[in-house]
């Protein structure tokens, strides 16, 4: 069971994210922040439960929807914004942005573009870490629309013939992009496609944090032991468009009144706080993120020289 | 110094760097058996199969297994086993690999080698015979090695395990049981220095992998008969380039021969010929000739095979083209240059 401690360090994580993403959201219609954003409001809480419950030797990996994931591991949200306004304090110099975030101090190995493309490589960082015999964990997160390409097939079925300590954690949106499950594939649950390799899945509702956040654990302290792989489905709300200007000509409006029930920061906080607690803890991640937007806008661009000096590692 | 074949070259080298370092591993289809020329023979029994893993047919996945455990400490060679294959390696290659470094702002560094062979001439048909290195360094961030022997392959794998970037070592198979004499421990060879086997005042003839040998009897011909003096140079590593000791040369001779075993279209001595055209321009008499295959796959009839082989004979052709510019009215088209 989560307890009062784990439970507001949670709520204050999807804040942060969900006060950041709605903050990008605005930075990108005037923009102050650049290239494709991918946001993962509705789904904040698998990102909290997750990396809450990691060490900063742990690795985890992102695909697209990367800002969460990076947040709840510990990226210092400052340096994510001005990563995502380009800047020269940002996480990567402004070079990376938002699809290519990179806090390797803090475990967070990396988002990538390429749907499925994070899968073999959280699997690679579990390998080293079985031969080097240390009890940390790989995490890689992806979604459902990853499942179709072949990386996750192949992926799948290396880890299971290794055994390593990697956990995949899918968040089953119901999209892959514009198109629906249905509409990319037979097989409604992810858990289903690993079903016939053998190892531990479980599928739990994506906005039910104190849900995901005990299976995750329970994955997480066989991992350590060098149990593996493991795969946790959440099945999470995509309350924006793809990206950031998607018509959504796609989306059936009765889902929009589902969106109340499955609100993972509403869920949690009904179950677990008084109103003037959760207010606080808003208004804290509040004045956090306002900082951030001042602490970018306050970074320089990098000189240009900075793109040829970073091609190659010396 | 002893007698090896470039294949036992390899294998030597990648059983030193494991046993000098116990971050390096070894995977990829069939490498604990040895694959289908032993380049990683007994290595699994040396090493483990912990440190030599087999792994399924996925390439994608095999890449991105190793772009992963190189970004978090190990240097992994991982073995794609026909050049051809590469393509399913691509976008871990080429997407994550290549630009790791330089998307986390120079957070992570991707130490890899990506081993991998290539080149016709052993009936294999066209899906198991290209030569698809001028890719490869059309992306900023890897780094590509062709060695053309046994002794340079050594020393080149050694630095190219040594560096903290990925690295695609092409080989060829032509030149696998080709023997030679290599140091013992192999000793490492800088990535980026050209080495000039022949020296020539007459024409630079710049040779990759397989035609570097081709070369050198060109230009013995081309002296024996003619008393024509080539400057035959093997850049060794494409990327980084070694473009000075090749420049330096050509503005000696004032003609210069490209010559490859890729298709010659688009291939990387489209490259060498533009980059020696600005480096060297005044000196130039004779526009650059390039050697290469035909813009077709490479067929399996033995014949049509030898046929499609560039070789010697069209390194002499464009040598001659380059020594007599201007003399004849010869059409660059007529020798089989452009496609």
């Amino acid at each position: 069971m989560i307890d009062g401690e784990a439970a507001g360090r949670l709520l204050r994580t999807m804040w942060r994210i969900r006060l950041f993403e709605e903050r990008v959201a605005q930075l990108k219609r005037t923009l102050v922040v650049h290239g494709l954003i991918h946001l993962s409001i509705g789904g904040e809480g698998v990102a909290a439960a997750v990396c809450g419950q990691l060490r900063d030797d742990d690795a985890v990996y992102s695909g697209h929807r990367a800002h969460g994931h990076a947040i709840a591991k510990g990226a210092p949200v400052d340096r994510v914004m001005a990563e995502l306004m380009g800047r020269v304090d940002g996480l990567c110099k402004g070079v990376g942005g938002s699809m290519h975030l990179v806090d390797a101090e803090h475990g967070f190995m990396g988002a990538t573009g390429v749907v499925g493309g994070n899968l073999p490589m959280a699997l690679g960082t579990a390998l080293a870490r079985h031969l080097k015999g240390t009890d940390q964990v790989s995490v890689v997160f992806f979604g459902d629309g990853a499942v179709q390409a072949g990386h996750f097939n192949e992926t799948i079925n290396l880890a299971a013939l290794w055994r390593l300590p990697v956990i995949f954690v899918c968040e089953n949106n119901g999209f892959a992009e514009f198109t629906s499950r249905e509409e990319h594939s037979t097989i409604e649950r992810v858990s289903d496609v690993v079903a016939p390799y053998g190892f531990a899945r479980e599928t739990v509702n994506g906005s039910d944090v104190p849900a995901v956040y005990e299976a995750f654990g329970r994955f997480l302290s066989e991992a350590r032991a060098g149990g593996g792989p493991f795969l946790l489905e959440c099945l999470t709300y995509r309350r924006r468009g793809h990206y950031e200007g998607d018509q959504q000509r796609y989306r059936d409006p009765a889902a929009e009144q589902e969106w109340s029930e499955r609100d993972p920061i509403a869920r949690l906080t009904e179950h677990c706080f008084d109103d003037d607690v959760a207010a606080e803890i808003e208004r804290e991640a509040a004045t956090e993120i306002e900082a951030a937007v001042r602490f970018a806008r306050d970074s320089p661009f990098a000189d240009p020289g900075i793109v040829a000096e970073l091609v190659y590692a010396k | 110094m002893t007698e090896a074949t470039f294949v036992e070259a390899v294998n030597r080298t990648l059983a030193h760097a494991m046993r000098e370092d116990e971050r390096v591993i070894v995977l990829g289809e069939d490498v604990a058996e040895g694959g289908p020329y032993l380049v990683t023979a007994r290595l699994a029994e040396e090493f483990g199969r912990e440190r030599v893993r087999n792994t399924p047919i996925s390439e994608g996945a095999v890449c991105g297994v190793a772009v992963g455990a190189a970004q978090s400490g190990l240097r992994p060679v991982v073995e794609i086993m026909f050049i051809d294959f590469i393509t399913l390696a691509l976008d871990q290659l080429v997407n994550q690999a290549a630009k790791a470094h330089f998307m986390s702002g120079g957070q992570l560094s991707v130490p890899l080698v990506l081993r991998t062979q290539g080149g016709s001439g052993q009936r294999n048909g066209a899906q198991h015979s290209q030569s698809l290195e001028a890719w490869l360094t059309h992306v900023p961030g890897l780094k590509v090695v062709m060695p053309s022997g046994a002794g340079d392959a050594a020393g080149l794998l050694m630095s190219a395990i040594a560096d903290p970037n990925p690295v695609v070592f092409v080989e060829n198979k032509s030149l696998y049981f080709r023997k030679e004499r290599v140091p013992d421990p192999p000793e490492p060879i800088p990535l980026g220095q050209a080495r000039t086997l022949r020296k020539g005042h007459d024409v630079t003839i710049v040779a990759l992998s397989r035609l570097v040998e081709d070369a050198m009897q060109a230009a013995e011909r081309l002296a024996n008969d003619t008393g024509i003096e080539a400057e035959v140079i093997d850049p060794r590593t494409l990327v980084p380039l070694d473009l000075e000791t090749l420049a330096q040369s050509v503005r000696r001779t004032g003609r210069a021969v490209v010559a490859h075993e890729a298709v010659t279209a688009g291939g990387f001595g489209a490259e060498l010929a533009a980059q020696l055209q600005a480096a060297a321009f005044d000196y130039l008499e004779a526009p650059i000739q390039r050697v290469g295959a035909p813009y077709t796959p490479v067929p399996v009839s033995p014949p049509l095979e030898d046929a499609y082989r560039p070789g010697a004979e069209q390194i002499i052709t464009a040598v001659n083209i380059a020594l007599h510019w201007g003399e004849y009215d010869v059409e660059p088209w007529e020798h089989g240059a452009i496609a």
